[in-house]
């Protein structure tokens, strides 16, 4: 493979003097952001700058893959490679990239209508494959910028400009979603959570196969405050931070934790009630997934107690190493490609 | 394996059998879907190849995998035209129809050239199978078969006895009836037995019960030709161009060119793709390549296909989708975005009737004008089209050459014929194929900094800069790009100079490949015009036309866009321009469009290639 690999000739090399110093000035482009003034993407843009240089990677291995949708301006504001898709096939166009290349560090950034509704299909296969792709889905509940219709994740009687008398739909749960796709790492955040946000992040870029980080980001045009009840002053009680080999404990104190319920469905309960032996510890290596998949589960919205944090991390087959293995072991097996043995293959016979 | 088999020249049934001589023989063999027939035939084709006959074939089956057993519904077949001369199509109607059972003798008798052999396996003939397809009485015992030479053979029953020692029970063994259909034709054509043996050994050289059972079967066959004394007749071997040769289909030939172009431009392959008729086994054969870094994707749709193959291309890869016309609908809008990026890409639609589900195992033309303007915007790209099962080969390395010199996607146009029909392929020498030069971008070029749009001069190519490359980061994307920096712009006329821009990237191609070529009659003052899978029939029927002292001339677009340059000119040399085309006449179009030419349009859309004698009697009667 070695004599067409793009990277190994022409005189490309791996750069990796200047890593270290990278800083978040590095990864700024020159182009001005242009979301709305006050938009949550702001704040998740600032949080993947500042955390891209400290992964002692090269820039130039970085490439962000978006669809279309506001949060799928984010490559340009990317001084990184990068590439500004379709609608909604951002993850397919991203199997491709980091199939071609598995040197290479590739992020998808997609929203609630470009990954779950139009681009639905791509999500789950690029997950069930395990593809080494890192997925930031900024989740606002709305279309923004076809200015104000429902998404898949709109909660059901939701008043917009296409739902006049209220949404008819039952809401996606993203993150429920991608563990029953097979994703190996899922995670959720939200866009002004400043210690918690980078901390997934970095976890994310860590993970090897397809990271899945639910992002609730607020769209203060379209749907301000939509996760108030979880983000805001008053939310705290609502935030339930998962941590692995942790009691799953919240509120005030961390008075209240979740346990499984006699019917199998988790509940709230007050820690005094049952004793700390009680709660459920969490535990993100489990390999199956219908712990993770109860505690997606938990709240039906961020108006109730919400996990947070990282609900699955396993370590599956990557999709790209397989292939790279098959590539090496048929090279070994059957010697590099012949074009002329090829040709000549089967049955031939000769004239003259 | 070659050195094995008894060369071409020896005596081939080896028994002193006097033969009569042929020029050329049009066999159709027709069965159940399950009873093997287009093994049968492509074991008779691999055959007559090695034998040194030319030759061309026409598989036909249904699109359900198992149609109901002995209904028309379910009927396979597989036609094979072998000659001692070169030829140009399958044939029109066969002289020779092996019919395994009454639906297939129904539904091929029509085509039968009159006096015709009518090979039958009488067994098949029962009252249920007859019913089954409406036939009132057996017509092996009325009269209705009068017109042809039929002769009867209880296949079942022979192959049965053939493989009585086998531990196989009767439904298996019965399975064998293909080989001694084809042991009966190999022997009545005087072609040796043993490369089909070697070939049963490997293919079933884990199960010796079958192997040994198809062999009984096809020796019984050739032994029961030579005792019940049919028919025997030879076609020598034609007269070929020197060189080594191997048969090859067109979606294999596909699949060959794709590997040659990622070895000659040193450009690694991905292939994105979603399985769909016609072209699933340009899929199953790159996917076996491994060993020349040919990746490979099964898709989870038609647009991820061809979206991972984008994102390859992006990342300094060969990217590649294979599909058929309804795959080609679902790839549009990623195409466009292709155009947009300006990437090198291969698009590969082996079209199909249509329109929706359609014909899926049958052919036709009918994505020529969907390949030319069928995304949104003004959106051109280039289109190349294979016209015979081995040129497939030719068209994906001028395909993959354009994509890479001009950062283009490119639609290449095969179809079912091309990709299921096989020809004698004389092998090309490696050091004569074209090398593809291609160069990424290693350095800044505009000052310190690095413009993705800044175009080459001549080619007007914008710069493939692949990520891994330091001091090169950009982003690219589906928004209108401003000349040269490839920023975000909405500047109308910056609109304007884009679209200027890339229409005259594609137009300019016209410069960089090989002119029209026409051939024929000197003073002929009607021209054939046709492109695709067409190239045999319209050959043929130009051939007999100039036999009989019609003077006439024919010429064949491989290039759809841009047109050759000098396509107006020679068209306009000639009176009349008539076009055949299995559409509704989307080439004629394009040539009215273009050059202000009234041509004169012959249309087909019967899921079959034309018949050369129906082309040659619909251009006479355009000659007056
Ligand atoms: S519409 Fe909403 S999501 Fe889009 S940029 Fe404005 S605030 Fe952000």
């Amino acid at each position: 493979m070695s004599e067409q690999d793009p990277t190994g000739e022409r005189g490309i090399t791996e750069a990796t003097g200047g890593v270290s110093t990278l800083t978040r000035g590095d990864f700024m482009s020159d182009q001005e952001v242009r979301w709305c003034p006050g938009c949550g993407d702001y704040a998740i843009l600032a949080a993947v700058q500042s955390v891209l240089p400290s992964l002692g990677i090269p820039r130039e291995k970085f490439v962000f893959v978006s669809g279309i949708g506001c949060s799928s301006r984010f490559p340009y504001y990317m001084n990184t490679y990068g590439m500004h898709s379709i609608h909604g096939r951002a993850p397919a166009f991203a199997t491709g990239i980091a199939t071609a290349r598995p040197d290479l560090n590739v992020w998808v950034v997609t929203g609630d209508g470009d990954g779950l509704s139009i681009g639905g299909n791509h999500l789950i296969h690029a997950l069930r494959r395990n593809v080494n792709l890192k997925i930031l889905l900024f989740n606002n509940q709305i279309y923004g910028l076809t200015k104000g219709q429902y998404s898949p994740t709109s909660e059901r009687g939701k008043i917009t400009k296409s739902t006049p008398f209220g949404s008819l739909e039952a809401p996606f749960n993203p993150v429920s979603l991608a563990l029953a796709a097979e994703a190996t790492f899922v995670a959720r955040t939200y866009d002004v959570e400043r210690k918690h946000l980078p901390e997934i992040l970095r976890r994310a870029a860590a993970h090897r196969g397809s990271a899945f980080v639910e992002i609730y980001q607020n769209c203060n045009i379209f749907n301000d405050g939509a996760f108030v009840g979880l983000t805001g002053k008053g939310g705290s009680g609502n935030r339930v931070y998962l941590e692995h080999d942790k009691p799953i404990l919240f509120g005030p104190d961390n008075s209240k934790g979740v346990r499984m319920g006699v019917d199998g469905a988790l509940e709230v309960v007050n820690v005094a009630d049952v004793g700390l032996e009680g709660i459920m510890v969490h535990d993100e290596h489990h390999e199956s997934q219908s712990l993770a998949y109860a505690l997606s589960r938990l709240a039906s919205g961020p108006t109730m107690p919400t996990p947070l944090g990282v609900f699955r991390d396993v370590e599956h087959p990557v999709y790209g190493d397989g292939i790279e293995h098959q590539l090496r072991t048929a090279a070994e097996q059957q010697g590099p490609g012949d074009l002329s043995k090829l040709l000549n293959s089967g049955d031939t016979w000769t004239v003259g | 394996m070659a050195a094995q088999i008894a060369p071409p020249d020896s005596d081939p049934a080896g028994s002193g059998t006097e033969r009569t001589e042929l020029d050329r023989v049009v066999i159709r063999f027709a069965g159940d879907s399950g009873d093997g027939m287009q093994l049968t035939g492509d074991r008779f084709t691999s055959v007559s190849a090695f034998f040194g006959n030319d030759l061309s074939t026409l598989p036909d089956y249904p699109a359900e995998i198992r149609a109901p057993a002995g209904t028309l519904a379910g009927v396979s077949a597989f036609q094979i035209h072998f000659s001692d001369h070169d030829i140009l199509t399958p044939g029109d109607q066969p002289g020779v129809l092996v019919a395994m059972n009454p639906a297939a003798l129904k539904a091929n008798l029509k085509d039968l050239l009159p006096g015709g052999l009518l090979i039958v396996n009488e067994d098949a003939f029962d009252k249920r199978n007859l019913e089954k397809v409406g036939y009132a009485s057996n017509p092996l015992d009325d009269d209705s078969l009068e017109g042809y030479q039929v002769t009867r053979i209880p296949m079942t029953k022979m192959t049965i006895a053939a493989v009585k020692d086998s531990s196989l029970n009767k439904k298996e063994a019965e399975r064998s009836k293909n080989m001694l259909a084809l042991g009966v034709i190999c022997w009545m054509y005087g072609r040796p037995l043993e490369s089909t043996i070697a070939w049963l050994e490997k293919k079933f050289s884990k199960k010796p019960d079958i192997a040994n059972a198809n062999i009984a079967a096809l020796k019984a066959g050739h032994a029961f030709g030579e005792t019940a004394e049919l028919a025997a007749y030879s076609v020598k071997p034609a007269i070929l161009a020197p060189g080594t040769y191997r048969r090859i289909t067109g979606n294999q030939a596909i699949a060959f060119g794709l590997i040659a172009a990622s070895v000659q431009s040193k450009v690694p392959l991905l292939l994105g793709s979603y399985p769909i008729t016609p072209a699933s086994d340009i899929l199953h054969e790159l996917s076996r390549y491994k060993n020349f870094g040919v990746r490979t994707i099964q898709a989870e749709d038609e647009i991820a296909a061809i979206s991972m193959a984008i994102g390859a291309s992006f990342s300094g890869h060969l990217g590649v989708t294979t599909t058929s016309g309804p795959g080609l609908d679902l790839k549009s809008e990623a195409l466009g975005l292709a155009v947009s990026l300006e990437l090198p890409l291969l698009v590969i639609d082996i079209q199909r009737g249509g329109p929706s589900t359609g014909l899926p195992t049958k052919t036709e033309q009918s994505d020529l004008l969907h390949a030319m303007y069928g995304r949104h915007g003004e959106s051109p790209l280039p289109i190349v089209a294979s016209y015979s099962p081995p040129s497939c080969f030719w068209a994906a390395i001028e395909g993959a050459r354009l994509a890479l010199k001009y950062m283009t996607p490119v639609i290449i146009l095969s179809d079912g014929y091309l990709a299921n029909g096989a020809e004698p392929w004389r092998i090309p020498a490696v050091e004569k194929l074209p090398q593809i030069p291609v160069r990424f971008a290693s350095q800044p070029n505009a000052g310190e900094d690095f413009w993705p749009y800044l175009r080459d001069e001549t080619t007007l190519a914008r710069p493939w800069a692949i990520p891994g490359t330091p001091g090169l980061e950009h982003r690219i994307g589906g928004l209108e790009k401003a000349d040269g920096t490839g920023n975000i712009s909405y500047d109308p006329d910056n609109h304007n100079l884009m679209t200027l821009l890339r229409q005259a990237k594609i137009k300019a191609i016209e410069e960089d490949i090989d002119p029209l070529e026409w051939d024929g009659d000197d003073d002929a003052k009607v021209l054939v015009l046709g492109w695709g899978s067409t190239y045999g029939s319209i050959g043929a029927a130009c051939r007999r036309l100039r036999l009989r002292g019609i003077k006439v001339a024919r010429a064949h677009l491989k290039h759809l866009n841009p047109f050759p340059k000098n396509t107006g000119e020679l068209l306009s040399r000639f009176d009349k321009v008539i076009i055949p085309e299995m559409n509704m006449g989307q080439l004629s179009k394009l040539i009215r469009a273009d050059f202000l030419i009234d041509v004169i349009s012959i249309n087909q859309v019967k899921g079959l290639p034309f018949r050369a004698g129906d082309l040659e009697a619909e251009i006479e009667r355009h000659l007056s």
